[in-house]
């Protein structure tokens, strides 16, 4: 049986001195006839202060207090994301005080993006957090390396499995392996909104009607400098995009924005925890560069492919586009982007400036050009600030 | 409560661009002065747009970590940052001044004071100065030595120049090094010449860039002749035609950097003098040459 400390009964105290305590089923009141105590099944009144003492300490009482004095003095109601959060974790809205207290001593979890929240309940009524990766639900914690800071969470998600950046927080592909086994309410937050920066204060938003979702057209139309471009991308074009990047094998943010408010777009918007409530500044930078190569008329080639060559060119942009080229063995020739088939087809059908079937891009310059748009690199002609010239998208 | 909120540009493509700005807020967190530290980023996550939601306290003092007015500190933090009527004139600057105003933003509705850049504050100096004593493993640096800032040149920021030229000046007037100069990438007097420019044997190298990045660790190590190719290194000192060239990296990698982001937040009103004199003390260790 959790129990209840002096200070939680004195602090109660001083609170009813002020207003009505009034919480989760919990209702304490003086008056002139004196304490009234009030929960779903029990009520007295009429209570002198030694009286009310005792009352809160029987067995049935105990955990409303011990559930009041956590969220109200422990957590507060200054961090007003922070307490929707963790009051959801435990769906504390739903569920009477004695109810959840038995499944928070088994452990509450709640899923955000790839990781999983497991609430419990700790001494006096304090909850405790623990937090890991969804694949590692159910493993032993000594097989996992454990982290107290919330801060380390920058660096286990900054990296992907294979060891490259991950420049979009909420792509999937956070690694595994660590846990955060024991949390006060502030530090998983803290944790969480590493891992996932923002999220919680958009979810709650959203939750509470007031989460504000800015539109592909006015974000567009915001940008200035090397991103006024964007504007000019063609609706047909941010429906791609969004298709490119904002679906759920992309991104877990479920994607809020629209063309614009009249106009949806057609590509799924995912079904993510937390919303994502106007495009991020990858898809801003990625928009500038399709946004330029959009401008291109298309011209007809004419190029001689046998019929397997054709679809070895289709699954070759479908393995990249779905990142399984590290799943194509190196000895399977059946799958089109094999890297051994690939080196065929480029040695068969290549000339030596690298055209496909020998087919000049610009027809009167007869090489191969790729390289048209290398002033991107240099192209952030409004900051002398911006230090980064590699940062192609800049 | 008050917060401070540190904002840098970040990057898609290299991680290591935000590396200083976490590295600061992590030793500005650790002196307990604010209740809250964070950081927001041009193109990492929390974004400029979001980064106000994250804090919970209503006094907030943001910090630009950029090295000169103009763009982004006029034009794109406050505006993602939704400063209500902001207005640079505010500031009334000459693209040296720009020190704070106050305003609210308007979908959080918190209390920002929105201060100038890090690089135009004059403690800035003693930066460049602290980076010549890292690279050299000397903390009396100076005798004997001569002392280079390098910007990027006045070609896209005119402001950027002059920051240049500020520090550059400022550390000629401490009487310290034999010689300082400030050198540009993309103007006269050029980085390229920098062993045209000094008569002593020693000279150390700080270029005024917030984070290592394409320009401090390949343009400008390879300009100067400290190697033909960045990806096989450089020594530092190097030898070059006669004179040893100690290069230090980007200035804004140098710890004491964090005390310039106090000295930002303490100008516009936050109360916290002791934690001034604990990150000067914090970040005082002089490495060893090359560390
Ligand atoms: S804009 Fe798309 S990719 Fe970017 S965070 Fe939102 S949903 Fe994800």
């Amino acid at each position: 049986m959790t129990d209840v400390r002096d200070e939680q009964v004195d602090a109660l105290l001083d609170r009813v001195a002020e207003r009505p305590v009034e919480l989760d089923g919990l209702r304490v009141t003086d008056d002139d006839d004196g304490y009234a105590l009030e929960t779903p099944d029990e009520s007295h009144d009429g209570l002198s202060e030694p009286e009310l003492r005792e009352a809160v300490r029987s067995d049935h009482v105990v955990p409303y207090i011990t559930n009041w004095y956590f969220w109200e003095e422990a957590i507060g109601r200054r961090g007003r994301h922070r307490r929707a959060f963790l009051r959801h974790a435990e769906a504390a809205d739903e569920h009477p005080v004695p109810e959840r207290y038995d499944a928070l001593r088994s452990g509450l979890e709640t899923e955000w993006g790839e990781v999983v929240v497991t609430a419990t309940l700790g001494a006096d009524g304090h909850r405790r957090y623990e937090i890991r990766h969804v694949d590692d639900a159910g493993v032993d914690h000594d097989e996992l390396d454990a982290y107290h800071d919330p801060l380390s969470a920058r660096e286990l998600s900054t990296y992907d499995e294979r060891g490259r950046y991950r420049p979009l927080r909420t792509a999937p592909s956070l690694v595994s392996g660590w846990v955060f086994p024991d949390l006060d309410g502030r530090d998983a937050v803290e944790t969480l909104d590493t891992i996932y920066p923002a999220s919680i204060a958009n979810w709650n938003l959203e939750r509470e009607g007031d989460l504000d979702v800015t539109h592909w057209r006015e974000t567009a139309e915001r940008q200035t400098g090397i991103y006024d471009v964007v504007e000019e991308l063609p609706p047909d074009a941010v429906d791609w995009l969004a298709e490119a990047c904002c679906v759920d094998s992309q991104c877990l943010k479920r994607r809020e924005w629209q063309y614009d408010a009249d106009h949806d777009l057609e590509a799924d918007g995912g079904t993510g925890a937390f919303p994502c409530r106007e495009p991020c500044s990858l898809v801003v930078a990625a928009a500038r560069k399709w946004t330029k190569l959009e401008e291109e008329e298309t011209r007809t080639y004419e190029f001689e492919l046998t019929p397997s060559e054709k679809e070895q060119i289709e699954a070759i942009v479908d393995a990249v586009a779905d990142d399984r080229i590290d799943e194509i063995r190196e000895a399977d020739v059946y799958e089109g982007a094999n890297r051994y088939r690939t080196r065929f087809l480029r040695a068969k059908r290549f000339d030596e400036a690298g055209n496909l079937a020998g087919v000049a891009t610009e027809p009167e310059e007869g090489h191969h050009d790729d390289h048209g748009d290398d002033g991107d690199r240099d192209d952030h002609g409004d900051d002398g600030d911006h230090d980064d010239h590699s940062d192609r998208d800049d | 409560m008050q917060a401070l909120v540190i904002l840098a540009h970040g990057s898609h493509l290299n991680p290591d661009s935000s590396t200083p700005t976490h590295r600061h807020a992590d030793t500005i967190r650790e002196t307990g002065a604010f209740d809250e530290v964070k950081t927001g980023f041009w193109k990492e996550e929390p974004s400029l747009r979001e980064v106000l939601r994250t804090v919970e306290s209503d006094e907030v003092y943001v910090v630009p970590l950029f090295i000169s007015e103009g763009y982004f500190t006029e034009q794109v933090i406050p505006r993602e940052l939704r400063l209500s009527g902001w207005d640079v004139s505010e500031w009334d600057s000459d693209g040296l001044s720009a020190d704070t105003a106050t305003l609210v933003a308007e979908d959080t509705g918190q209390t920002v004071h929105y201060c100038g850049p890090v690089g135009t504050h004059e403690a800035m100096t003693d930066v460049l100065v602290r980076r010549a004593e890292t690279v050299t493993g000397d903390p009396d640096v100076g005798e004997g030595f001569g002392f280079a800032v390098v910007g990027h040149g006045t070609e896209r920021n005119e402001n950027s120049a002059k920051a240049i030229e500020y520090h550059a000046d400022r550390v000629r007037g401490m009487d310290r090094f034999d010689e300082v100069q400030a050198l540009y990438m993309d103007e006269e007097p050029e980085v390229d010449d920098v062993t045209d420019y000094f008569g002593s044997e020693d000279v150390v190298v700080v270029p005024l860039f917030v984070a290592d990045g394409f320009h401090t660790q390949e343009d400008i190590p390879e300009d100067m002749g400290l190697t033909d190719d960045y990806r096989t290194g450089y020594d530092v000192p190097a030898t070059v035609e006669g004179h040893r060239i100690w290069y230090a990296g980007a200035v804004g990698t140098e710890g004491l950097m964090a005390d310039v982001v106090l000295e930002r937040a303490s100008d516009a009103g936050a109360d916290i003098d002791a934690a001034i004199a604990t990150v000067r003390e914090a970040t005082r260790e002089t490495q060893a040459a090359g560390d």
